[in-house]
């Protein structure tokens, strides 16, 4: 070169042979770091990108009756999933989907949030679609980057709204849930139960979720459905068998659907060993609804209705017990032995009962004359439960009912059980009223199951199945007999005979003698519940055969002012329970003392036109 | 250095070099076009090929030719590339990543190449004939005024396009020519100081630290008082510039900027191509996924896999194995140039050969440094490598020229320099 030295060229050439060897060290360094040193982070990233759980539900266990007949089970069905790689992009290819089938803005909104919440897996957009909705959706597949379906067992009840209330109905859990460990083991996109049995056993019932993974290009749309890594079976649930009759529980929803049809109210049929038979409420809902997520409109109808068709009556209705309490009563009496079943009282019925400055009505103005306890129990005598109340002291009857269980819990196996009201002690009433605000007046009420005292139905039918039973409270249950011990109501035998005597005393002296012995004999109380807000509930409790009780039946129907308008309803239950067990009791008749609030009945309460 | 003992006088080790560094290349255009979703790149290799086999013919042509008709023709082709680059702001197309800038030249619709390429080699062809006719390599900023003009006046049409990698590559070349030309580095120094300015402005301390070094480096090297001023100066002003540049690029070139510096700060959208390149290598490990088997490329969410980011599908499926012999026959490539430079038997033909150099290598330090986050993303493609004809062409005839320049020397039994 001209004017240059070879020298100073060859300087030139060691300087750009420098530059260049360093430059290529800061590269090979800047390569060393991220293939040698960050090889996990970035392999971790990849894979991120391009792998997408696919959650495998695992089939929810069965729910099945005593006889094995199904209750809850699962059919196969087609769930339709999305995978996107941003918000932005599956609000996109939902605003496709929903040219080729119906989405409404809150679906669109619920699925964007369930795509926030986990956006490795794909969204769940709706569980249940039908063969031709699928077909429709996998016709326009190259509109839709990331679908998936799937089949997966979907949850159906066949007895409908007639099981509702008993077994409840599953969901998609939710994140909150999931953050409070509702429910252990659960993930984004589980089917949890919710209410009834189905939320009781949920852990036994849903079983393990499985995963699969599936390769997504850039767009989210699935290029391979399985790929080699790991994937996880899911666990099938485990089946629960019941103490249900589901022959039983559905011939309760026929019978209220077929007269009843708008009254409220709760049917409980039990074992006197404690196992529920059947557990109805009315108004129902259809349970298969909610499978898939329920539709908006139909959530908020339920909610609003002024019937409250979601509320379980049977198990978190109160009412006060009213008639059926003063078996109870009776208990206390013969337990603190201040009566027998020859006791009278000193003051005979008149048709009320002066206590301080006011009169104390029987439920017969033209009253009862002089009876003794059996009597007063047949009758249903309210001034002679005055009396007994009156003799057994406020204290007395506050701390024996609570040890007969009327303020606690049945224990049944369920979740979300009322519990009762029932004053804990005096101090209760000084409280509400002040000290010097009540007077022994609340004794009276008490003593015939009014005043500060609400019972569920299901409570009830504990205290009725120990009186029918063998003496003794017993959780009523559905699948375990829980753990607590059974409790004793502390009668001797001969007590416990002298009361069920009692209960069905009318009968057996009256026409029984004309049937010749055959008749179905039922046994029972009836009762008002006062209700301030409106028309009196009406209760019935009763069991048969009252020889050697085999099914104890009861029953609580809003607005029904009378538990003689509630009895033939149960007494049908009763009966239609008894011929499955013994096809030829349908031919006898039957004779129930329909005795609480008037005057007994006998002879064919009802023609049973439903025949099984 | 040892002789390289040849027969023929074909510099035997550049053609290996490229021989290598094309097949490879081509290798991997073939396998970005191997994905799992359609894509555009399925038969760009088939077209590699083709182009490679044009530049083949290319080279030998300009082999054949007589360096003294290039040294000739320098200024026209020059002033040819420069009317194209004019016609390509007016009429030019989009195409690719860069869809929205003027890069292309179309006739009827059919685009028929980036005249940018051709613009480079008639800047380095004009450059070594200005350079080589100096008695004396320049020594004042002065000196330095026309060779700044030949590369300013391409670097800032292409800017016009715009696009900033494509006219980075003209610095790159004065750099590399002004040295080899016998600039002393500290003038080099002084001639980048303003660049430096404008980028350090963004932070207030480092440009008041970086000012506090100039004034002692004006004062240590005793420059004229005359150039110290002028250059104190105008690296004050970049401080101000700096801001209104700022304003004044576009908003994707901001973007970008803010990218390099913090690609997470937009992952879905400008750090998305960064992030995604560095997790296909990064996933790659030592020895890679295997050939074809990256799953970011088959997946597609590698962009620009088959032009701008191939060096991505290198990392991705061969490691920083088949990182390290891409970058060991990189290396080869350019030492074999640099020797070619260093023994040519005229200053014109070692400074043609020089530039080709600062050419491959400002290419190389761009793309490479672009897919592993050291430099900015700027669509410029990687030689030998990126799916692209004209530049694939651009590359052969400058091989063209440096075969010519070894051929040269060795018949002139030019000794070791």
């Amino acid at each position: 070169m001209s004017g240059i030295s070879a020298d100073r060229l060859r300087d030139r050439s060691t300087g750009a042979a420098g530059v260049l060897l360093l430059t290529f060290l800061i590269l090979t360094g800047a390569f060393f770091r991220a293939q040698v040193l960050g090889y996990k982070d970035f392999r971790l990233q990849s894979e991120k990108n391009r792998l997408r759980q696919v959650p495998l539900l695992a089939p929810r266990g069965a729910i099945v009756d005593r006889n094995n007949l199904i209750i809850a089970d699962n059919q196969p069905g087609y769930t339709v999933k999305l995978f996107a790689p941003s918000v932005d992009s599956m609000r996109a290819v939902l605003a496709r989907l929903g040219t080729i089938v119906a989405l409404d803005s809150g679906a669109v909104d619920i699925i964007i949030r369930r795509f926030r919440t986990a956006q490795y897996q794909p969204a769940l957009v709706f569980t249940g679609a039908d063969f031709g909705v699928v077909s429709r959706l996998e016709e326009h597949r190259y509109l839709l980057p990331g679908l998936v379906v799937q089949t997966e067992p979907r949850r159906i009840y066949r007895g409908g709204a007639a099981i509702a209330h008993l077994v409840g109905y599953v969901g998609e859990v939710s994140e909150e849930e999931i953050a409070r460990g509702r429910y252990a083991g659960s993930r984004m996109g589980s089917i949890v139960g919710r209410d009834g049995l189905e939320q009781q056993y949920d852990s036994l019932l849903r079983g393990v979720d499985g995963v699969r993974y599936t390769e997504v290009d850039a767009r989210g749309r699935m290029v391979r459905e399985e790929v080699s890594s790991p994937s996880l079976a899911p666990i099938a649930g485990g089946a629960i068998k019941t103490t249900i009759d589901l022959p039983l529980q559905l011939y309760v929803d026929s019978l209220w659907r077929a007269g009843l049809a708008d009254t409220r109210g709760a049917v409980v049929a039990m074992r006197p060993n404690g196992e529920i038979l059947a557990l109805y409420s009315a108004p129902s809902f259809d349970p298969n609804e909610f499978i898939g997520g329920i539709e908006a409109g139909t959530w908020q109808a339920l909610n609003t209705a002024e019937a409250k068709p979601l509320i379980n009556r049977a198990i978190r209705g109160i009412y006060p017990p009213a008639s059926p309490f003063k078996l109870a009563t009776a208990i206390m009496g013969l337990k603190r032995g201040v009566v027998d079943f020859g006791t009278h009282m000193p003051e005979p019925c008149r048709g009320a009962l002066r206590f301080g400055n006011r009169p104390f009505k029987c439920w017969k103005p033209e009253g009862h004359g002089s009876l003794d306890l059996t009597g007063a129990i047949a009758k249903s005598c309210d001034v002679y439960f005055y009396q007994l109340g009156l003799r057994l002291g406020l204290p007395n009857i506050l701390e024996q009912g609570i040890a007969l269980g009327f303020a606690e819990r049945s224990g049944i196996d369920l979740g979300s059980e009322q519990r009762p009201i029932y004053p804990a002690n005096t101090e209760y009433y000084n409280r509400r009223y002040g000290a010097r605000g009540w007077t022994n007046a609340v004794t009276l009420n008490l003593a015939i199951g009014q005043g500060e005292n609400s019972q569920t139905l299901i409570n009830m039918m504990r205290f009725y199945t120990a009186l029918a039973g063998d003496g003794n409270l017993v959780a009523p249950h559905l699948v375990n007999a829980l753990k607590a011990q059974p409790k004793p109501l502390g009668l001797t035998q001969a007590q416990l005979e002298g009361l069920r005597k009692a209960m069905f005393d009318v009968v057996a002296s009256g026409t029984a003698a004309a049937s010749g012995g055959r008749d179905l004999k039922v046994a029972g109380k009836t009762g008002t519940a006062q209700n301030s807000h409106g028309k009196d509930h009406g209760w019935f409790i009763g069991y048969a055969p009252a020889e050697n009780p085999q099914v104890i039946v009861g029953s609580i129907m809003e607005f029904k002012e009378h538990g003689s308008a509630v009895a033939p309803w149960v007494v049908r239950v009763i009966r239609r329970y008894l011929t499955q067990l013994d096809p030829s009791l349908a031919k006898l008749r039957v004779s129930v003392p329909i005795q609480a609030d008037t005057i007994a009945r006998t002879g064919d309460v009802f023609p049973d036109s439903i025949r099984p | 250095m040892m002789r390289v003992a040849s027969r023929g006088g074909i510099d035997r080790q550049l053609v290996w070099a490229v021989l290598a560094l094309t097949t490879f290349g081509v290798l991997m255009v073939y396998s970005a076009g191997q994905t799992d979703v359609p894509s555009v790149a399925r038969g760009a290799w088939t077209r590699q090929l083709g182009w490679a086999a044009i530049g083949i013919v290319g080279a030998a042509i300009v082999f054949r030719m007589n360096f003294r008709i290039l040294e000739w023709a320098a200024p026209g082709l020059y002033a040819f590339s420069l009317l194209l680059l004019v016609l390509t702001l007016l009429v030019g197309t989009g195409a690719g990543s860069a869809a929205s800038s003027k890069s292309w030249l179309s006739i009827g619709g059919i685009r028929i190449g980036q005249p940018v390429e051709l613009a480079k080699i008639a800047t380095i062809l004009l450059l070594a004939r200005y350079l080589s006719s100096l008695r004396d390599p320049p020594t004042s900023l002065r000196q330095l005024v026309t060779p700044g003009l030949i590369a300013g006046v391409p670097f800032l049409l292409v800017m016009r396009q715009p696009d900033l990698g494509s006219a980075i590559v003209f610095v790159g070349i004065l750099f590399a020519m002004l040295y080899w030309a016998g600039v002393a580095p500290r003038l080099l120094l002084l001639l980048a100081s303003p660049a430096v300015s404008l980028l350090l402005a963004a932070s207030p301390s480092w440009w008041v630290a970086w000012m506090l070094l100039l004034f002692l480096l004006l004062v240590l090297w005793r420059s004229y008082v005359a150039e110290g001023v002028l250059i104190y100066v105008v690296n004050s002003a970049m401080g101000v510039v700096a801001i209104v540049v700022w304003n004044r690029l576009k908003d994707y070139q901001r973007q970008r900027l803010i990218t390099f510096l913090n690609p997470e700060s937009d992952p879905i959208h400008a750090g998305y191509q960064a992030i995604q390149s560095k997790v296909a290598i990064g996933s790659g490990g030592l020895f890679g996924n295997g050939f074809l088997n990256g799953p970011q490329k088959r997946l597609a969410f590698l962009p620009e896999q088959y032009t701008d980011f191939i060096f991505a599908v290198v990392g991705e499926e061969l490691g920083f194995a088949g990182v390290l012999v891409a970058l060991a026959l990189f290396l080869w490539l350019f030492f074999t140039l640099l020797r070619i430079a260093r023994r040519a038997t005229d200053p014109f033909s070692s400074l043609v050969v020089f530039g080709v150099l600062g050419l491959f290598f400002t290419h190389l330090f761009e793309n490479i440094g672009m897919t592993i986050n050291v430099m900015p993303i700027t669509g410029i493609p990687l030689p030998f490598f990126s799916y692209g004809g004209s530049f694939l062409l651009a590359a052969s005839l400058s091989i063209g020229l440096a075969l010519r320049v070894a051929w040269d020397s060795r018949l002139s039994g030019y000794a070791d320099g």
